[in-house]
């Protein structure tokens, strides 16, 4: 079906490496115009190199473009806009304390006078369904509303080729449908677009093409509608996925929750942050609750009053039935508490202490890795090679730095050490940021072992599909508030939604830039 | 161009070799001042690091040495504990005024008893007097969130008028015939702190100092606490998800270095310098800050670097008395070991790349 339309840009050959690592070796692929054409990798697969050099940012060591049938080099960002190319970032770059025509006008070469730019951007927004003020802050407006900014900003420069990267991590379902709507708009006016993603389901149905990447190579075309998701997901891992299994659940009789939170509600400690306002649930053991939202809705704040860094009056925080909010994170942990927060480098991990160091951080206690204040390094260093062990963390040995490990394998090293201290109650903060499908579904699979066991888990994530896989019962958290969490049984797609969105109404989402 | 490039983790070869780097370099540097000063470059360098060791009055010298260094190590393996952990106590030149002021006046308020347990009474009264003058910027960081950098820092001229006061009115010798001071200690044995082994510069001070570096050594490397200290330097947010309460730690670290500063001292109030005076302190305190990162914050490093420096002083003494060189001229000659060493550091954790163009 795409060979009807011509070719807009072609890529033949291209290699890029860097000190130690090849990012893409040898990379063709071809877009038509008015196609939406899915890159699909992996975290570190080379998706994020590829599309920099098309965009200008990076220049390729060997091979070619070429842009309508004419040689094309871009040496910065500014020939290739020049060229028609457009790019959303993932990560926005906003003013905050500026209004949405301000912002706009600054990421322009030649901008308007600003009244008329608002009224071109109105007529932009409502020609392609995307409802934007061009008069608000950007700081009031929600992440979606933000990246409608940045998708504005480039559809006033008429691009013919628009790259769009990993754009849907930080919206609900609602404001996807809304960005699927303008993209096939966009298509069908010939303007091609380039999706970067891991999420195969939306890609099936978005993407007319998609080319697949693994380790820096092309290992495959295809066209998604055609293929399942298990299908792409096994060409981009390159091994047969099995999904996580549940143990057989039991009635562990217990009185009391293993975990019971009422009304917790704390101030954040984080400039900028989400204060909790009366959050309450409970889990028991052997249950897992998924926590969604988007990242700065108070998130981190709730791992910190559980982990015990935010110190909390008597009898918001129980463990069964035994009030700790005023325990400190050791004395949590020896209570049967593992937890382990978003950022792994700074703040689940000392960056420049060795893998021995950092397994002893949080495994002192309940591993009994001290006598009597003296550190019993051989222990240590023992428990941590266990953990890489187990958990395949690809490393020289215990005794390399925390930041010489790759986001993935520092992420496994970290959930791993948690988990591997037969815990009674697990907080995790996104499990499986930055590890590949197969490392993803092992972590997934720990989890679930844990809480057969009898662990009572919670899990936060961005990741609506790891928490509908592994939860038994979901909740949202918004603007610090937390929904009544539901049974996963039974949920539709379009509740989530509204738990997430509907519910609180969107613009109160926050998110810092 | 040359370009930093961060090392995934810091080069051990280049840690243990910088400080050799910096005392090369910290010679060319400061043999080029002795030069533009018109004096031969290499006689001074040979002055400062070849004769007190092994010239011709190297047999009082070398007893000098350890006279020096004692304090300067037990001051500096103090401070190196919270520099590890990002506490910042700049007043230890303070703290071992008032460790001085609070030992002796134990020792002179029950002159001329002799009794055995005096001296240790004194030891302690020392320490708690250091201790309870690094407390002050502590519990002002801790309840009201003061910078201890400058508070500490302010503390010291406070203590230095607090000495005057002492050396001209509380303390003063009342058979003194009205000259400044107090009694002196070396007549005094029950409150003395002598050589104990002569010609060695050896006093209790001294064999303070090397416990001091050895239990400091195992607490880095083996005890919870050092760990703490370590992690809290290095990664804050990581030693509260650890479990390390900020505030007591604070309150620990400026209360082992005020302690270890006050020990200094009582020491030297009793042996080495004899008395109170109102110029009794000469900047150990400061100079211990440069002592502790010429020793990399690691015991056995400060051990080094408190002989090294210890001998710059009796060297730059020995320079300036013998070839004529301002006072000052020693000062920025030590000032630059300091310099040089940070100026270096960065290898320990960068590489120096040449970059080629177009990539960055």
């Amino acid at each position: 079906m795409t060979s009807a339309k011509p070719v807009l840009l072609s890529v033949e050959g291209i290699t890029k490496a860097y000190p130690g690592v090849v990012a893409n070796a040898d990379v063709s692929f071809q877009i038509h115009q008015g196609e939406v054409h899915a890159l699909l990798g992996e975290n570190g697969a080379g998706k994020s190199t590829l599309v920099k050099m098309i965009y200008g940012l990076v220049k390729p060591d060997q091979g070619r473009m070429t842009w309508r049938g004419a040689a094309y080099a871009p040496s910065e960002p500014r020939a290739a806009r020049a060229a028609g190319v457009a790019m959303v970032f993932q990560h926005f770059s906003l003013f905050e304390a500026l209004n949405v025509a301000e912002n706009v006008a600054l990421g322009m070469e030649n901008p308007p006078a600003l009244g008329a730019l608002a009224a071109k951007i109105t007529q932009v927004s409502e020609a392609y369904g995307l409802p934007l003020d061009p008069t608000r802050m950007v700081g009031d407006l929600s992440a979606g509303e933000r990246q409608r900014v940045e998708i504005i900003r480039c559809l006033l420069q008429d691009p013919k080729l628009l790259i769009m990267d990993e754009p849907t991590s930080v919206l609900t379902p609602q404001e996807v449908d809304i960005l699927f709507k303008t993209l096939r708009q966009l298509a069908a006016e010939g303007t091609a677009i380039l999706y970067i993603s891991h999420k195969l389901e939306e890609i099936r149905a978005l993407c007319d093409e998609a080319t697949i990447l693994r380790r820096g190579r092309v290992v495959g075309t295809c066209t998604p509608r055609e293929r399942t998701a298990r299908e792409m997901a096994e060409m981009m891992v390159g091994a047969v996925l099995t999904p996580p299994e549940r143990g057989a659940k039991k009635d562990w009789g217990d009185n009391h929750p293993a975990l019971e939170i009422t009304n917790l509600s704390v101030e954040s400690p984080i400039p900028f942050g989400t204060a909790l306002k009366a959050v309450s649930f409970t889990v028991q053991r052997g249950e897992v609750l998924g926590i969604a939202g988007v990242a700065g809705n108070g998130q981190d704040e709730l791992l910190l009053a559980l982990s015990g860094e935010i110190r909390t009056a008597e009898g918001m925080v129980k463990a069964t039935g035994v009030s700790v909010g005023p325990l400190g994170p050791n004395d949590r942990r020896r209570i049967g508490f593992v937890m382990a927060p978003e950022d792994r480098l700074g703040h689940a991990a000392a960056p420049d202490m060795s893998l021995v160091e950092n397994a002893f951080l949080t495994g002192a206690v309940r591993k009994g890795l001290t006598r009597h204040g003296f550190i019993d390094w051989a222990a240590t260093r023992d428990f941590a090679d266990r953990i890489i062990k187990a958990y395949d963390v690809r490393t020289p040995g215990s005794h390399v730095a925390a930041r010489a490990l790759s986001g993935g394998n520092l992420q496994k090293f970290v959930i791993g050490r948690e988990l591997s201290q037969s815990p009674d109650v697990i907080v995790i903060n996104q499990p499986t940021w930055g590890v590949d499908a197969a490392a993803a579904a092992a972590i997934r699979q720990a989890i679930l072992d844990r809480a057969t066991e009898g662990a009572a888990v919670v899990v936060i994530s961005q990741d609506l599909d790891e928490l509908l896989e592994i939860s038994d019962s979901f909740a949202v958290l918004n603007a610090g508030r937390l929904t009544a969490p539901r049974p996963v049984k039974g949920l539709t797609i379009d509740q989530i939604g509204l738990m997430m969105g509907g519910a609180h109404g969107m613009e109160t989402a926050h998110v810092p830039a | 161009m040359f370009r930093l490039e961060k090392r995934p983790t810091p080069s051990r070869f280049w840690t243990g070799a910088t400080p050799v780097v910096a005392v090369i370099l910290t010679m060319l540097a400061g043999g080029l001042m002795f030069g533009v000063l018109g004096k031969n470059p290499f006689e001074v360098i040979r002055t400062i690091f070849w004769d007190p060791l092994f010239g011709e009055f190297a047999w009082y010298l070398r007893g000098q040495l350890l006279v020096k260094a004692g304090p300067l190590i037990l001051i500096a393996v103090g401070l190196s504990l919270g520099f590890r952990a990002g506490i910042w106590n700049i007043g230890a030149e303070g703290q071992y005024i008032m460790g001085a002021i609070f030992g002796a006046s134990v020792g002179l308020a029950v002159f001329p008893t002799e009794n055995r347990l005096i001296y240790p009474v004194m030891i302690a009264a020392g320490a708690f007097g250091g201790w309870v003058w690094a407390m002050i910027p502590a519990i002002l960081k801790t309840r009201f969130n003061t910078n201890e950098i400058l508070v500490s820092l302010m503390l010291v001229y406070v203590a230095q008028s607090i000495l005057a006061m002492a050396a001209l009115g509380f303390l003063r010798n009342p058979e003194g015939a009205g000259f400044p001071g107090s009694r002196n200690f070396n007549s005094y044995p029950a409150a003395s702190n002598p050589e104990l082994i002569a010609g060695t510069g050896m006093h209790w001070g001294v064999v303070a100092a090397f416990i001091t570096v050895i239990a400091a050594y195992v607490l880095l490397q083996k005890h919870l606490l050092g760990f703490q200290i370590k992690l809290s330097g290095q990664a804050p947010r990581a030693a509260r998800f650890h479990g390390v309460n900020p505030t007591a730690l604070v309150v620990l670290c400026m209360g082992i270095s005020g302690a270890l500063a006050g020990l200094a001292g009582l020491f030297e109030v009793t042996g080495p310098a004899g008395q109170i005076s109102i110029d009794f302190n000469t900047g150990y305190g400061f100079t211990a800050i440069i002592v502790a990162f010429l020793g990399r914050l690691n015991p056995l490093g400060i051990l080094l670097a408190g002989l090294l420096m210890a001998l710059t002083y009796i060297g730059g003494e020995m320079a300036s008395t013998n070839l004529g060189l301002p006072s000052a001229a020693i000062q920025a000659f030590q000032g630059m070991l300091l310099f040089f060493l940070l100026a270096v550091d960065v290898l320990s954790n960068y590489r120096v790349r040449m970059s080629m163009k177009g990539t960055a």
